[in-house]
Order: C-alpha cells, then sequence, then structure tokens
C-alpha cells in the first residue's frame, strides 16, 4: 500500500519512523508546519536526506557565510552554491574546481568508499558545463602500523585509482598524512578539476514550463540508500549494525560514457540545466534543480529505470546509486538528446516536465506521493547556531612548548633525526601509493605529484595551464584552529607559487569532528573564521567547498582537519619550476627567514611523539612577497628548482630535491643546524638558480631574505658538520616505509601456463 | 599520412595517440567502434584504456567491435596496427597477436618511467630505432602481465617476434620480460607501456616514443 499524499491527509496520526532516518522531533514537526499535514513516506524520505547535515549544512551554514563576505573577485566567473565555483584563468577558459569527503564510505568500504568520491567530485565538475582534466586525493589514516590502517589504506588507494584511472583522469597530486586520530575515521578527500570555455558554464536550474526533466546514466537500484544521512551524518558506534548497504557500489566505465556524453550534449546545446545525483539522489537533483528554477517539476517515479524492481517510492527517492545525471531539457530537444545517449550506450529516460507552479510534485504510478514546495526541501532545511567552546585542555597544550623537548647534540644524533623525519611513514616516499594512479592520461600533465604542486596545460597552442596543491596540516589546527587553517592557505598558495603560477582562488574540505561537541564546533568556527580572514590577506576568492563533519567514534573527534586547495594559472606552462635537482653546480638558496619554530611540527612528532605548544608564526605579507618573486623568477628562468619548506623544514625538502633526479649537494647551514633543519617557519622556498646573482638581486628588491646554502653535485647531501649522508643510504631509508608497512611485491615467480591455455596466434 | 585512431567505449588514450601521430608529422583520424569504416587511413593505433571498463576480460569485448573485424582483414592484407595498453590486449583478444595479458603479478595499477630495450627494429613500427637501443617511456596498467606457455613462447622468441623487453625491472611480472611483440609479417606491434606518452619534453619522461609514430609514416611510403 502506498502511502499516498490522500492517504496522509486522512491519517494525520500516524507513526512515522523520522528518529531513524535522523530527523530529530523539532525538524520533523517543522516538516508538519511546512507541509500542514504529516509527510508522506516519499516525502519524509527527501526531508530527511535532504536535512542532513550532509546535504543541508545546517550546522556550519552560519559560519561558511564568512566566505560569502570577502571581497568580490573579478577572476570568479561563478561562485559558492552551486556544484561548484569557476574561474576566469584567461584566453576565454573557464576552471572549475572542488573538493570533497567521502570518509565515511571509505572506512565501512575502502575500495568502493574512495572510488564513488572520486566519482561523486567529477561528476560536479562535469555539471558545471566543464571536461574534467585532473584528480587529487587527499587522505589521512591512523598510524601506520595500526591493523585498522592495513584494511583501510590499500582499499582506498586501490579504489581512487581503480576509479581515476578508468575515468581517464590523470592524477596530479595529493597528501597521505597518519594520525593516531584517524583511526576509526580516515579521511578521503577528492578533488578534481575541469576545464571549459566561458560561454559553456552550465547551472543547475529547471527553467521553462514543459520543459523535460530527464534522467540518464546507471539505472537506480538499492546501493547507498540513506547514504548521506545515515553514513556521513552520524557519529560512528562501536555496538551498532554493520553499516555497508548504505555504501554506494562505482561503475567507472559507466561514469566515462556519462562524460562523454555529457560534453556531446553540451556541445550540441541540448541542455538547459543540469544536476548530477549524488548524496541524497533524486531527492537532491530534483529539489535543487526546481528550488533554483522559475516554476515547479512534476516526476513521474514509475519512469525510472531501476535494477531492482522491488525497490520502493521512498527509496528510489532516496538512493544514492552512481553515475546518474538529471537534465532539463527543451520537447523539441529530446530526441536529439535521446540520440547522443544511445551513441554512447547511456541509458535514458523522460521522467517528468518543468511545471508552472511552485511545487514539486511526484507521482507513483498515478498517485500523488509528494507534493512540496521545493525550496522547503533544498534550501530552506534547518539552521543551526550550535553552542562553541574552546577545548578545555587547549590551554595545557598550547603551554606545552616543543622548547623543552630533548634536541640532538651531536652530528651523528642530528643526522639520525633526519633519517627518523624522512623515513616516518608521513615524510616518506609516497610512490607505493602514486604508482597505482595514472599520472599521464591525456598528455597534459607537466608536473605531478611528487611536485609541489599538480600543473596542467590546458591550451596545446599557448601553453597556458594551471597549478594545483592541497595541504591540510592537522596538528597546526589542533593547537589552534584560527592559525592553523590560514598556515594550510599559505602552504597550498606557497606551493602553487613554487611552480611559479599566480595563485588565483581557494577551495576547501573541513574535515571535523561531531557538531554537537560544542568544543568541535568552536574549532569549526575558528578554522573558518581563520581561512576567510587569510582569503582576504592573500586577495583571493573562496569559490566553494565542503563540510565533513561527525569524523569521531564514540567521544574521540579527529583533529581539526581543514583541507585546502588553491589554483593558480600559468600563462605559460614551459616556464614552470619543477621541484628536484636535475644538474650539478648550480646554488642552493633559502629564500624566506628561519625562526625556532617547532610547536606540531614533524621533528616534534616524530622524533618525540609531541604535540603542543604554538603552531609556526603566520605571515602572509610576506607569503605574498614571495609568491610574487617566484612568479617573476619563473618567468625569466632564473631559478631551474623550487621546493616549498613545510612539514620536516629544511631536512624534508633537500632529501625530496636530491632524490627526485639522484643530484646531492654539498651545503653549510647558517646558524644552529637543528633550527636550520628542522623548523617549520613559513614562507620559505629552496631554489636552485646558475645565476645566484641575479636571484639574489631580485629576492632583495622584493625585500625577501636571501641564505646561500651551498652548490649541487655529487652523490651525497654534505652538510657542513654533519656526517655526508651518501643519497643511496638517504633513497633505501626514506623509500623502504611505505613498501614495508603495506608490502611490495616488484617480482614474483613468473607463471606457469600449461601448454595450450593460451591462445597464441 | 592518415594514421586512424580507433576509439571504443572506454577508450582513454585516443587524444594523446592522435596527437603523437600529429607530433611526428601524420595527420590523425578519429574511427569509431561500431562503424564499419577505416576511412581509407594508411595505418592504425588502437589506444591505451578501459575499453568496455576491462569487464569480461581486458579487450575481449572491443575485439568484438564491429571495426574490429575490418581492421583484422586489412591488417592480414599488411595494414600497419599498433595496440597500445588495451590496444594490446584488443589485439591479442582479436587474435592478431599471440599471447594473452594478465593481471599483474603483484595484483597493482603500476605507473611508472620504464626501460625497454628494443629487440627488432625491421618491424612497421620501430624503423627509427636502433637494435638494442634502451628507451624510456612511461608504463601503467593492472593487467599487463604478458604470458603464454613454455613451448609457446619458445617458438615466439624463436620466431624473433618480442619487439620490447623490460629493462632495469619488470613492472607487472611479465613472462620473460616481454614489453611488447609483433606479427610473423611485423606489419602488427602490440605493447603494454605507452610511447604515446612520451612525445614532448614538456609531458613526458622523454621523447623516446615518437620514434613509433616516424618510423610508421616511412613504412607506409615504402609499402
Amino acid at each position: 500500500m502506498i502511502d499516498t499524499v490522500q492517504n496522509a491527509e486522512k491519517t494525520p496520526d500516524d507513526e512515522q519512523p523520522y528518529a531513524e532516518l535522523g530527523l530529530k522531533d523539532d525538524e520533523y514537526a517543522r516538516i508538519r508546519d511546512i507541509l500542514g499535514r504529516r509527510p508522506t513516506t516519499a516525502e519524509l524520505a527527501m526531508y530527511s536526506v535532504m536535512w542532513s547535515e550532509h546535504c543541508s549544512y545546517k550546522s556550519s551554514k552560519v559560519h561558511l557565510r564568512r566566505f560569502g563576505d570577502l571581497p568580490t573577485s573579478d577572476a570568479l566567473l561563478v561562485g559558492i552554491g552551486e556544484n561548484a565555483g569557476v574561474v576566469d584563468v584567461g584566453d576565454g577558459y573557464a576552471v572549475t574546481f572542488k573538493v570533497e569527503s567521502h570518509n565515511h564510505p571509505s572506512y565501512v568500504e575502502p575500495y568502493q568508499g574512495a572510488a564513488t568520491g572520486v566519482g561523486g567530485i567529477v561528476r560536479d565538475i562535469l555539471t558545471m558545463g566543464a571536461r574534467p582534466i585532473a584528480v587529487m586525493d587527499s587522505l589521512r589514516f591512523g598510524r601506520a602500523d595500526a591493523p585498522d590502517t592495513a584494511r583501510v589504506l590499500p582499499g582506498v588507494v586501490a579504489g581512487v585509482g581503480g576509479y581515476g584511472n578508468c575515468l581517464g583522469l590523470p592524477n596530479i597530486g595529493g597528501e597521505l598524512l597518519f594520525d593516531e586520530c584517524y583511526t576509526g575515521n580516515p579521511l578521503v578527500n577528492a578533488l578534481c578539476v575541469g576545464v571549459m570555455k566561458h560561454e559553456d558554464v552550465h547551472l543547475a536550474k529547471a527553467e521553462g514550463a514543459g520543459n523535460k526533466v530527464i534522467l540518464f546514466g546507471a539505472r537506480t537500484g538499492g546501493d547507498g540508500i540513506g547514504g548521506v544521512s545515515v553514513l556521513a551524518s552520524e557519529t560512528f558506534d562501536a555496538e551498532g549494525p554493520a553499516k555497508r548497504p548504505a555504501v554506494q557500489v562505482g561503475d567507472p566505465f559507466t561514469e566515462k560514457l556519462l562524460i562523454e556524453a555529457c560534453l556531446e550534449l553540451f556541445a550540441q546545446d541540448l541542455v538547459t540545466g543540469i544536476q548530477d545525483l549524488g548524496g541524497a539522489g533524486l531527492s537532491c537533483a530534483t529539489s535543487e534543480l526546481a528550488s533554483a528554477g522559475t516554476g515547479g517539476m512534476h516526476v513521474d517515479l514509475d519512469a525510472v529505470p531501476l535494477r531492482d524492481s522491488t525497490l520502493t517510492p521512498a527509496e528510489i527517492l532516496m538512493s544514492e546509486s552512481q553515475e546518474r545525471m538529471c537534465a532539463i531539457v527543451e520537447p523539441g530537444k529530446v530526441e536529439q538528446f535521446l540520440a547522443v545517449c544511445r551513441k554512447w550506450d547511456v541509458r535514458a529516460a523522460v521522467i517528468g516536465e518543468v511545471t508552472d507552479g511552485d511545487r514539486l510534485t511526484v507521482d507513483w504510478h498515478g498517485e500523488r506521493i509528494v507534493d512540496v514546495p521545493p525550496r522547503t526541501v533544498a534550501h530552506e532545511g534547518p539552521v543551526y547556531e550550535r553552542p562553541m567552546a574552546r577545548p578545555a585542555d587547549l590551554d595545557a597544550l598550547q603551554a606545552d612548548d616543543p622548547a623543552r623537548l630533548p634536541r640532538p647534540t651531536t652530528p651523528a644524533e642530528l643526522q639520525a633525526h633526519w633519517l627518523a623525519v624522512v623515513s616516518s611513514p608521513d615524510g616518506a616516499d609516497k610512490s607505493w601509493v602514486t604508482e597505482q594512479y595514472d599520472r599521464y592520461v591525456r598528455g597534459n600533465t607537466v608536473l605531478a605529484q611528487p611536485e609541489d604542486a599538480g600543473v596542467v596545460r590546458i591550451d596545446e597552442q599557448s601553453n597556458r595551464g594551471i597549478a594545483l596543491s592541497l595541504d591540510g596540516n592537522a596538528r597546526f589546527a589542533r593547537l589552534d584552529p584560527y592559525t592553523g587553517a590560514q598556515l594550510n592557505l599559505a602552504e597550498a598558495y606557497r606551493n602553487v607559487a613554487a611552480t611559479g603560477a599566480k595563485p588565483l582562488a581557494v577551495t576547501n574540505c573541513l574535515n571535523f569532528g561531531s557538531p554537537e561537541n560544542p568544543e568541535v564546533m568552536w574549532q569549526f568556527a575558528e578554522a573558518v573564521r581563520g581561512l576567510a580572514d587569510g582569503c582576504r590577506a592573500l586577495g583571493l576568492p573562496v569559490t566553494g567547498g565542503n563540510v565533513s563533519l561527525y569524523n569521531q567514534t564514540g567521544d574521540v573527534a579527529i583533529n581539526p582537519t581543514p583541507v585546502i586547495g588553491v589554483l593558480g594559472v600559468h600563462e605559460d606552462v614551459r616556464t614552470r619550476v619543477p621541484a628536484g635537482w636535475r644538474t650539478a653546480g648550480e646554488t642552493v638558496l633559502l629564500l624566506g627567514e628561519t625562526r625556532p619554530d617547532f610547536g606540531g611540527s614533524a621533528w616534534a612528532s616524530v622524533v618525540h611523539g609531541h604535540l603542543g605548544g604554538r603552531p609556526p608564526a603566520l605571515d602572509l605579507a610576506a607569503e605574498r612577497t614571495l609568491a610574487d618573486l617566484l612568479a617573476a623568477l619563473a618567468k625569466q628562468g632564473l631559478v631551474s628548482s623550487a621546493h616549498d619548506l613545510a612539514d620536516g623544514g629544511l631536512a624534508q625538502a633537500l632529501t625530496e630535491s636530491a632524490l627526485r633526479y639522484g643530484t646531492g649537494a654539498r651545503l653549510a647551514l647558517p646558524g644552529d643546524a637543528f633550527t636550520a633543519l628542522f623548523s617549520e617557519s613559513t614562507a620559505r622556498v629552496v631554489v636552485t638558480t646558475a645565476d645566484p646573482g641575479g636571484v639574489k638581486l631580485a629576492a632583495e628588491w622584493a625585500g625577501v631574505p636571501v641564505t646561500e646554502l651551498g652548490t649541487t653535485g655529487g652523490d651525497a647531501l654534505a652538510v657542513e658538520g654533519l656526517p655526508e649522508l651518501p643519497l643511496a643510504e638517504l633513497r633505501a631509508a626514506w623509500t623502504a616505509t611505505l613498501p614495508a608497512l603495506f608490502g611490495g611485491p616488484e617480482h614474483s615467480t613468473p607463471l606457469t601456463v600449461p601448454a595450450g591455455a593460451v591462445p597464441t596466434s | 599520412m592518415r594514421i586512424g585512431v580507433i576509439t571504443f567505449p572506454g577508450s582513454l588514450d585516443d587524444v594523446d595517440a592522435a596527437r603523437a601521430v600529429r607530433l611526428a608529422g601524420g595527420d590523425p583520424v578519429a574511427l569509431w567502434h561500431g562503424d564499419h569504416d577505416l576511412k581509407d587511413v594508411d595505418a592504425v593505433v588502437l589506444p591505451g584504456g578501459f575499453s568496455y571498463g576491462d569487464y569480461l576480460r581486458a579487450g575481449a569485448i572491443a575485439a568484438r567491435s564491429p571495426l574490429m573485424q575490418d581492421v583484422v582483414s586489412a591488417a592480414k592484407q599488411g595494414l600497419p596496427v599498433l595496440g597500445i595498453c588495451n590496444g594490446f590486449q584488443v589485439l591479442c583478444e582479436a587474435g592478431l597477436l599471440p599471447g594473452a595479458l594478465t593481471r599483474n603479478s603483484h595484483l597493482h595499477f603500476r605507473n611508472r618511467d620504464q626501460l625497454l630495450r628494443v629487440e627488432r627494429t625491421d618491424t612497421a613500427w620501430t624503423s627509427d630505432y636502433a637494435d638494442g637501443q634502451e628507451i624510456l617511456i612511461p608504463v601503467k596498467n593492472g593487467e599487463g602481465r604478458y604470458v603464454g606457455s613454455d613451448a609457446d613462447l619458445d617458438r615466439l622468441e624463436g620466431e624473433n617476434r618480442v619487439v620490447f623487453r623490460y629493462v632495469g625491472g619488470n613492472p607487472n611480472g611479465s613472462s620473460r620480460d616481454i614489453a611488447g611483440v609483433t606479427s610473423e609479417n611485423g606489419r602488427v606491434v602490440g605493447l603494454m607501456p605507452h610511447p604515446e606518452h612520451a612525445v614532448e619534453d614538456l609531458t613526458g619522461p622523454s621523447t623516446d616514443g615518437l620514434g613509433f609514430f616516424t618510423s610508421v609514416l616511412k613504412a607506409v611510403v615504402n609499402a
């Protein structure tokens, strides 16, 4: 028996399972208020998913407004609120980029959780009218040697790779970091970037009464039902039932066809409005399209192609089956639209039309099961001003200064700490992961991991391109979320600038614990305030973002983890600056000033298991000056490498630059060697140059401090006062860590195949 | 010189193959898997990717597409055909090349810059290389482990049909380090690594891959 609108009017007192669907008492009461009756089962399903934390941003909205208050930027073509922001990168090109979390599903089912995380963000980019051109991933796991990390990490990496590789999108970089706090709450943040011409921007709105609503892509199944409300918006409970059925299953092949079909539909101008189906599935797509449009919408739900004929209407509305899109199409273009879909073997069905009214109505075999004002579903959900409180332990944490930690006293000890930092899971070579990703496909990848930023050419004639970096140091954010968020912004900004690009716009993925915990809410609010202030200081707009809350198991929240993405533009990617040393005989220069900044440092964490004190001092004016200088140096071809200093300080940067192409250096460190090697002072970059005079002059003009460190060459890092460090030894330490933890079978015994088992001609 | 590049559903490196043809001085011609139309091309490239999502077996479904029937008959008449990665898998599934590609021995997708030794320089696609030359081009696959029975591999080697071998590490556990093989007449070549990703200094680890495409242009002229 289907619960129709008529039935709901007649049976106002029927008990409804709103609590099980994640709605609070007052939220349910408000739905009844809006409708003037109890919701039908299908309506309840729609409201429950759309009013979930994941879709409604009900706890974060009041804070995120700060991003909207930033000064307008000429570069911003489409801002927050659409599927992804769009930025003008010159020559008529527009770039759209966004990072999104798929944390909870990836814990429950690592491969599919991560894979569909990539799939979802790619559809967001596609929805804007852009061809997706690259992906990145920012990953966090519990201790590298924890048993659960061995379960989750390989699956997540394989899932990110499996989906992205099959879509033909190069993976150009990201992060992989470990911390106890992510045990049980790994973070999987996926970024996608797409490119289009200005005139090709598409928006998610349903306009023009009589226009058809077409659902296309994969058929709808029972996977991912309630994913956003059950998984993403609740704290994991050790006692709870298995949540695997709420994780979606991905099919990247279908998504690849969907991408090509959509781009052809856009090119032939067959689409009026378009929305992807992600979290909250059809509930989200229909209500958001209708809410953003001018009229109403009617949907015949029985027209939706199904994978499982036993699904109820409510389940169809909530299903998060992947690889689906919803388009608004003029009646005269429907045939052409369907023909393009047929060419790409993409299933498409007309499921409804745009109406004159202001209601979203849904019928199931002729009976009305949904009749709601779409704005109340999509855009007028609950908004909470959650209570906030500065974490009770923060004063003690900040007072616990790393100055008290024992420092290495002998040259041998200094070197041992150096090796410990660069061979720690956070500092070690990430090839074990990145070799599982295709970085070459499409042939435009100019720089990819392990470079500071990914750089992609977007025009083969003009050589215009973009640079992207994702950074999210959670230790800094734990010590001071306001400064920590800005430090992450500064690092991503610096990484993009190190390649010679001009930073242009910011996106973010804000991963925090439960908003119902006032201390978490305070961390969140502080991080948002920090990021907004940082963007204002750097003159960059926030183009959009994603909030992931409830990243906690029981009472223990993750460290606040604001992952910040910065997009930059290269007028000519041929002038990009890589991070590795190739040539002997070049001068190694340190740009920027080193202070004793050890709070939240990799050294304190790796050597002493310590987190305390204050994060490094932030100087956004210095970052800006440095970025301008780096762009000028790149343009003039004055530097042949540039590498940002961040986690692990100079020790980490020297290691990575030397090992990239196997070129060593003879160096003398200024001042105290310990501080020189391990401080994480900001606004610093190491460059190499054949023209030290020219670089010094440019730096002095810009007001950037320069320190000459030495000369490249040889097959060791020979630092004055320290034992010489042969690159072979350094490489062995740096590369061994991840394979030792997660397995690295280089060869296995050749497969023996019985004669005749394999066709040979 | 018209070099066709086939797009199957799920082909990914078709744009790269077309670019490589262009940089070598040829005219890339887009071919569609569903058409029985080779558009008068002088040679054909089957690009990398995941045709049909690698469902069933990598390359198995694409090998049965309409256009592949035309490719098979034209290849038997001497049309130069290059299969890269998934294209190599398709050629094996279509019976144009011997052997089979299975899951990498370590079970991971692996992308790295790989040294290959050129073992044959008299095929349609390798004449611009020197015998025994080592070239650096990317390899990236999950199912790139070349296998065959010992007897079949002995015969293949006896007929001198191994065109490329992995040097400095075997990335996927392929038998006898075989990276690529050729047909009896040397006109059809398949390999797992990606020469089309090594055609520009800006984006590749080298420009060693260009030789494939300059070679075939000469092979076509001389045919």
